[in-house]
């Protein structure tokens, strides 16, 4: 699957739960949501091989 | 997951309402805390005229957006700081919701009035660009209403601003501010016109997620000059207490306000309020900083508006 955060963008070969994808690149469920194939999804999502995920990030400064 | 109403996949997983709903719900949710917010808190009469002030991330461009669906029919006020790409960036997200939402936009924009952008003007001000920015955006979002005629600055700050100023003045007893946080901040006669937030009750992260879900095109990337904030480690901090213990952030601002009502009336002795001679806005001084501002450029009291829409 492939991953975009914040301007990178990752590559993973197996499918895994949304909740899996964050802790792998070490982010927390408060400050990214997890977009699957343009739809918002929670945590216990299983993401497949094939489909394109975007974290976005929901704190801002200022 | 399943959405709790309605028994679809749920969208998003609320901890802190120990809930999970799906889109349609969720957007339903979020709209009726606003609304609740709104009508609770007594934040705009039927006869009120508000202006949002919009910079063009999520928080802004979602409760334009919102307000406008609830019913509150509203204009907007962006003020361009003159950041090289980011301002502009910025003002094309907003002329699209504009255009979305069949409403006009103000624009005010720092380099015509000063011949600088932000950064310049901080420097020779020798303040932090984050205090020139303030100074500038307090005075312009109040001058546009009384210019203009609205009654009520819509701001858009959220549930996770207010905690992360509410903790930092909290860490360094700043008492001067301390009790100064509402949800609902009143007019001064015709000087001073009343700011409303009526997010303040809403996390950022469901902001963000409304965002998503309505197809709210807003800028993701940060303003460069806030890289460094202290409100960004704030925000950090209680984001990983809420990590542990969902619904910590939204307790601590509630009972934030409960005891700023208990506290009711009991005034800390305010410095009795001046208003400028050159424009009438209030201040401890003859001059406000705005006007001094104008005056160390050389430029006047020119304040005007571009319009959008």
């Amino acid at each position: 699957m492939k991953v975009e955060c914040e301007g990178n963008t990752y590559e993973f070969e197996k499918p895994m739960q949304a909740s899996r994808l964050l802790e792998q690149l070490s982010l927390s469920r408060e400050t990214h949501l997890v977009v699957v194939n343009s739809r918002l999804v929670t945590e216990d999502h299983k993401i497949d091989r094939d489909d394109e995920v975007k974290l976005i990030r929901v704190v801002s400064g200022g | 997951m399943k959405c709790r109403v309605c028994g679809k996949p749920a969208n998003i997983n609320l901890r802190s309402y120990k809930t999970s709903l799906c889109e349609d719900d969720f957007i339903a949710f979020l709209e009726k805390r606003v609304s609740t917010t709104i009508k609770k808190y007594r934040l705009i009469d039927e006869t009120d005229t508000p202006i949002v002030a919009v910079s063009g991330g999520k928080d802004s461009l979602s409760l334009w957006y919102m307000m406008n669906g609830l019913g509150y029919a509203s204009d907007g006020i962006y003020v361009d700081l003159g950041i090289e790409g980011y301002s502009g960036r910025s003002l094309e997200k907003i002329r699209q919701m504009a255009d979305i939402l069949q409403r006009k936009v103000y624009i005010f924009h720092v380099r015509n009035a000063l011949q600088e952008g932000i950064d310049s003007v901080a420097k020779v001000i020798r303040r932090p660009t984050c205090s020139a920015c303030g100074t500038i955006k307090r005075y312009i979002m109040n001058r546009i209403c009384i210019d203009k005629g609205y009654t009520v600055l819509v701001t858009g700050h959220n549930l996770d601003d207010e905690a992360s100023a509410l903790f930092g003045n909290v860490l360094y007893w700043k008492k001067e501010y301390l009790w100064k946080k509402n949800v609902v901040l009143e007019g001064k006669e015709d000087h001073l016109v009343k700011k409303i937030k009526p997010f303040f009750l809403c996390s950022e992260r469901e902001i963000a997620a409304y965002a998503i879900m309505k197809g709210i095109d807003y800028i993701y990337e940060e303003c460069p000059f806030s890289k460094d904030a202290k409100t960004l480690v704030y925000k950090g901090i209680l984001n990983r207490i809420e990590e542990s213990s969902p619904g910590t952030k939204i307790m601590f601002v509630k009972g934030y306000l409960n005891v700023v009502k208990e506290k009711g009336d009991e005034k800390e002795g305010d410095r009795e309020g001046r208003y400028c001679l050159q424009c009438g806005y209030p201040t401890f001084s003859d001059k406000c900083s705005f006007c001094r501002l104008l005056d160390k450029f050389g430029t006047g009291c020119s304040v005007e508006f571009d319009q959008y829409g």
